[in-house]
C-alpha cells in the first residue's frame, strides 16, 4: 500500500513536468508580445572538431550583436543561446531538444559537421522550428524535412569540384582514403568517385580510416602500391595532419587534396607544422579568404579581427552568414512563429552575404561557388575558384 | 612480397605497443583476478603527460631552428619517457588504493577523503566556469567538505561484517574509473586534440628492396623489448616477483605464508601503470597522433583482447598476443578488407577460443570447490 502510494506521487511529479514542459508557448515572451526573440545555436566548442565549433560561434555571434547594435528586429532584441554538443551527434541531439523545447528558441543555427547537423535536423523540423545549418555540406542534411535550411553548398557540388579540380591539375590516377564513420567523408568520396571516372579519370584504389586511429601506414602503404597521382583524404583536420605524416613515412610523396574539413588553424600542427608533410597540398573551400578583396568580405574581415584578434575562417563567415539570413528573415516575416519564419526564410533572394550572393533553391540549399586553396608555408592561398556552371551543374 | 615485408614491420611496431599495454592487463588479471578496465586511459595519461612535458615542462629546443640540439633532445626525451612512467606508476598505485583495496578490504576514512577531493574537482571546475577562474583553494575547501560528509558513510560500511567480494563489483568500479580518468581529463586537459612537436630528429630509411624502416619504428620496438624483458626479470627473478606469482598462483596460503600482498598488490599496478605510461608516451611522441582524454579508449580495448588472446595471467602470452594482434590489424588494414579490420581481430580471437578457451599460453585452472 506505502508503496504504491509512492508510485502514484512520483508519476504526478512526473506528468507535472511534462506538461510544465510541453505547456511553453514558443517564441512568445511573458505579456505576449516578443520582447526578446530567442536564437538557439549548437556548436562543437569543444571535442574533436572543437575549432570548427569555436569558428562558427565567433562569426554567429558578432552577427547578432552587430543586429543588436542597430536596433534588433522590429524593437525585439535577439538572445544568442549557445549550447555545446562536444562534437558529438548524440549531444547535439540533446542540446537541440533543450534549446527548441525548454528554450523555446524560434529558430536554431547549427552545426558545422554533418553528422551532427543529421542527428539533431528531425528534432528541429519535429517542432517546427526553422534550422540554418552554416556549413554542413552532407546533401541529406536539408532533405531531412522543410524546417532545415543551409547556406553553403553541398558535397556533391563540392566533390564535383574537386573532381574537375584534379582532372585539370593533370591528376588521372587517383586514390582515395576515407573515414568509414563519417558521413561527410564517405558521400565525399563517393560523389568525388563518380564525377572523376565521368570526366575520364580513373579511382586507383580505396582504403578506410576511423576517426580515433593511431596508425595509417599500413592503409597508406597499400594506396602507394598503386601509384597514383594524388591522393584524396576528405577527413577533418584532426586526422588529416597526422595523416600526412605517415604517408610521407611510408614514402607517398605525392600531393593530398581535401575539402573544407581541412580549414582549420589546428591543420598544420598535426602535419608537424607548417612546411612540412602538407606544404603544397589542395583543398576545397567555401568561398571565403582573406586574399578576396570585395568590401563587405573586407568589412566583415576587419570587425572580426578588431573583436577577436585573429582572422576569420571560412566556417566563421559562414556562421556570420547564417545568423545574418536569419536576422533577415526574422525581419521580413510578420509574426515570429515557426512556420511563418521557415517561409521567409525560404523566400531568401540574393541576399548579399560575405561568402558570395544566397538565394535558396527549392531544396533549401544554398548556390555558391567553390574556392580551392593550396597550403604554402603556414597561409591557404586561393589558387583557383570554380562555380556551379563550370563544372556543368 | 615487398609489401608483405613492409606490413609485417608495421604489425610489429603496433603490436609491440599493444604488448606494452597488454601487459598491465595480463599483470593484474593474474593477481587479482580483475580486469582493470582503467589501464586504456592509464595509457592516455602518458601521453597527455608526454605532451606535456614535450611542449610545457622540459626545455626542448626546436630542431629546425636549432640542430645541434638533436643530443640534449633525445636525453630530454627519455626524461619524458621515465617521467610518463613515473606519473602512470603512480596512477596505477592510487586506483588501486582508492578504487580496487576498499572493494577487498573495507572503506576506510582516508578513501571518503579521496573520494570526496575527486567528485569536488569538477564541481570546482564548473563553478570557477560560472564565476571566473577555478581555484585550488575553493577544491580544496569542497573536497575536505564533501570528504567529512562522506566519513560516516565510510565508517558504516567499514563496520559491515559482509564485505563485497565479488569479481563483479570489482568489473564495475574499473568501469567507473575508466570513466572517471575519461571524463576528468575532458574537465582537465580540454577536449581539444594536441600533437606533439618534433622533438627528437627522426629518419626513414630505404632498405634494398624498396622497404621503408624509419628510425621511430625502430626506437618504439627497442623500448618496448626492453621494457618487456626488464618486466620479465621483475617478475621471475626477484623477491617482489616471486611474491607476486605466489598471489596469482592461491592468494591466501600466499597471506598465511606472510606475504604482504596488500604491498605487492600496489606494485603490480605500478608495473602495469609504468608499462602503459611508456607506451602512451611512445605513441605520443614517435607516431605524432592526436592526443585527447578519450585517446586510450581503442588501444586499450585491443591490448585488452590480446592479452585475453596469449592467455589472461601469463606474461609471454600478453607480448604474443599484443604481437599476433598487431600483425592482424596491419595485413587486414592493408588489405582491400580494411574496413572490417577490428571485427576481423575479433574474429580471430573466438576462433581461437573456440579451440584454446585459456588463450594462446594461458594455463588451465581447474576451479576447486
Amino acid at each position: 500500500m506505502r508503496f504504491s502510494a509512492r508510485c502514484a506521487a512520483v508519476s504526478l511529479a512526473c506528468a507535472a513536468m511534462l506538461c510544465s514542459v510541453g505547456c511553453k508557448d514558443r517564441g512568445a515572451g511573458p505579456s505576449g508580445t516578443a520582447r526578446e526573440i530567442i536564437i538557439g545555436e549548437y556548436a562543437s566548442l569543444t571535442g574533436t572538431t572543437a575549432t570548427f565549433g569555436t569558428s562558427t560561434h565567433r562569426g554567429v555571434q558578432l552577427a547578432i550583436d552587430a543586429a543588436n547594435a542597430s536596433g534588433g528586429v522590429n524593437g525585439a532584441r535577439l538572445r544568442l543561446l549557445t549550447e555545446d554538443d562536444a562534437s558529438k551527434p548524440d549531444v547535439a541531439r540533446t542540446v537541440v531538444t533543450k534549446l527548441v523545447t525548454q528554450d523555446r528558441a524560434v529558430a536554431v543555427l547549427g552545426e558545422v559537421a554533418s553528422t551532427r547537423s543529421l542527428a539533431a535536423a528531425p528534432v528541429c523540423n519535429q517542432y517546427q522550428v526553422p534550422m540554418i545549418t552554416p556549413s554542413s555540406t552532407n546533401p541529406e542534411v536539408t532533405k531531412k524535412g522543410e524546417y532545415i535550411f543551409r547556406v553553403c553548398f553541398t558535397d556533391d557540388f563540392q566533390a564535383a569540384v574537386v573532381a574537375h579540380f584534379a582532372f585539370d591539375q593533370g591528376y588521372r590516377r587517383v586514390a582515395l582514403f576515407k573515414d568509414i564513420k563519417n558521413d561527410y567523408s564517405m558521400a565525399f568520396a563517393a560523389n568525388f568517385a563518380s564525377e572523376f571516372k565521368r570526366i575520364g579519370g580513373t579511382v586507383v584504389g580505396e582504403q578506410v580510416f576511423q576517426e580515433g586511429d593511431t596508425d595509417f601506414k599500413a592503409q597508406l602503404t597499400d594506396l602507394k602500391a598503386a601509384s597514383p597521382d594524388a591522393v584524396l583524404v576528405p577527413g577533418y583536420y584532426s586526422e588529416v595532419g597526422t595523416i600526412a605524416r605517415q604517408a610521407r613515412d611510408v614514402g607517398l610523396a605525392v600531393p593530398l587534396v581535401g575539402g573544407d574539413g581541412w580549414d582549420s588553424p589546428s591543420l598544420l600542427p598535426g602535419a608537424g607544422g607548417p612546411g612540412a608533410a602538407l606544404e603544397g597540398c589542395f583543398f576545397s573551400n567555401h568561398f571565403f579568404s582573406t586574399e578576396i578583396s570585395e568590401k563587405p568580405t573586407q568589412d566583415f574581415i576587419k570587425s572580426f579581427k578588431a573583436r577577436y584578434g585573429v582572422n576569420p575562417d571560412a566556417l566563421a563567415a559562414l556562421g556570420y552568414d547564417a545568423a545574418r539570413l536569419l536576422v533577415d528573415a526574422l525581419k521580413r516575416c510578420g509574426k515570429v512563429d515557426g512556420p511563418a519564419l521557415r517561409d521567409a526564410i525560404a523566400a531568401t533572394k540574393d541576399f548579399p552575404g560575405v561568402t558570395g550572393k544566397i538565394t535558396l533553391d527549392k531544396n533549401r540549399n544554398a548556390r555558391k561557388a567553390a574556392l580551392i586553396l593550396q597550403i604554402k608555408g603556414d597561409r591557404f592561398h586561393v589558387f583557383r575558384s570554380y562555380t556551379p556552371e563550370q563544372i556543368g551543374q | 612480397m615487398q609489401a608483405f615485408v613492409q606490413q609485417f614491420i608495421f604489425g610489429i611496431q603496433l603490436g609491440s605497443l599493444y604488448a606494452l599495454i597488454a601487459l598491465g592487463y595480463t599483470l593484474v588479471y593474474g593477481v587479482l583476478r580483475l580486469i582493470n578496465f582503467a589501464h586504456g586511459d592509464v595509457f592516455m595519461v602518458g601521453a597527455v603527460i608526454c605532451y606535456y612535458a614535450c611542449t610545457r615542462w622540459l626545455p626542448f629546443r626546436n630542431l629546425d631552428a636549432h640542430p645541434e640540439a638533436a643530443a640534449t633532445n633525445i636525453a630530454l626525451a627519455l626524461l619524458v619517457l621515465l617521467i610518463a612512467m613515473a606519473v602512470c606508476a603512480l596512477l596505477g598505485v592510487l586506483i588501486e588504493r582508492f578504487a580496487y583495496r576498499p572493494l577487498r578490504n573495507g572503506l576506510r576514512v582516508a578513501d571518503a577523503h579521496f573520494w570526496g577531493l575527486v567528485a569536488a574537482l569538477p564541481l570546482t571546475l564548473s563553478l570557477g566556469i560560472r564565476s571566473g577562474a577555478p581555484s585550488v583553494a575553493a577544491w580544496l575547501v569542497i573536497g575536505i567538505g564533501l570528504g567529512y560528509a562522506l566519513r560516516p558513510v565510510a565508517s558504516w560500511l567499514a563496520r559491515r561484517t559482509v564485505r563485497a567480494t565479488s569479481r563483479l563489483n570489482a568489473l564495475i568500479t574499473a568501469i567507473g574509473v575508466s570513466f572517471v580518468l575519461e571524463y576528468g581529463g575532458l574537465i582537465i586537459f580540454g577536449a581539444d586534440p594536441n600533437f606533439v612537436p618534433n622533438v627528437v630528429p627522426e629518419a626513414v630509411y630505404t632498405l634494398p628492396g624498396g622497404i621503408r624502416v624509419g628510425t621511430a619504428q625502430c626506437a618504439i620496438l627497442a623500448i618496448s623489448l626492453l621494457l618487456m624483458g626488464i618486466l620479465r626479470w621483475i617478475v621471475l627473478y626477484t623477491r617482489r616477483g616471486r611474491a607476486m606469482r605466489a598471489i596469482a598462483h592461491d592468494i591466501e596460503a600466499a597471506k598465511l605464508m606472510g606475504v604482504d600482498t596488500d604491498s605487492v598488490i600496489s606494485f603490480t599496478f605500478a608495473l602495469g601503470g609504468a608499462l602503459a605510461g611508456a607506451g602512451g608516451a611512445l605513441v605520443a611522441a614517435l607516431t605524432h597522433v592526436k592526443i585527447t582524454p578519450l585517446f586510450g579508449l581503442l588501444p586499450g580495448i585491443k591490448a585488452f583482447v590480446a592479452a585475453v588472446l596469449g592467455g589472461p595471467g601469463s606474461v609471454a602470452g600478453a607480448a604474443l598476443g599484443g604481437i599476433l594482434m598487431g600483425l592482424a590489424e596491419a595485413f587486414v588494414a592493408g588489405s582491400r578488407f580494411s574496413a572490417f579490420r577490428d571485427a576481423i581481430a575479433f574474429c580471430i580471437l573466438i576462433v581461437l577460443l573456440l579451440v584454446r578457451p585459456t588463450g594462446l599460453l594461458g594455463q588451465p585452472v581447474t576451479e576447486k570447490v
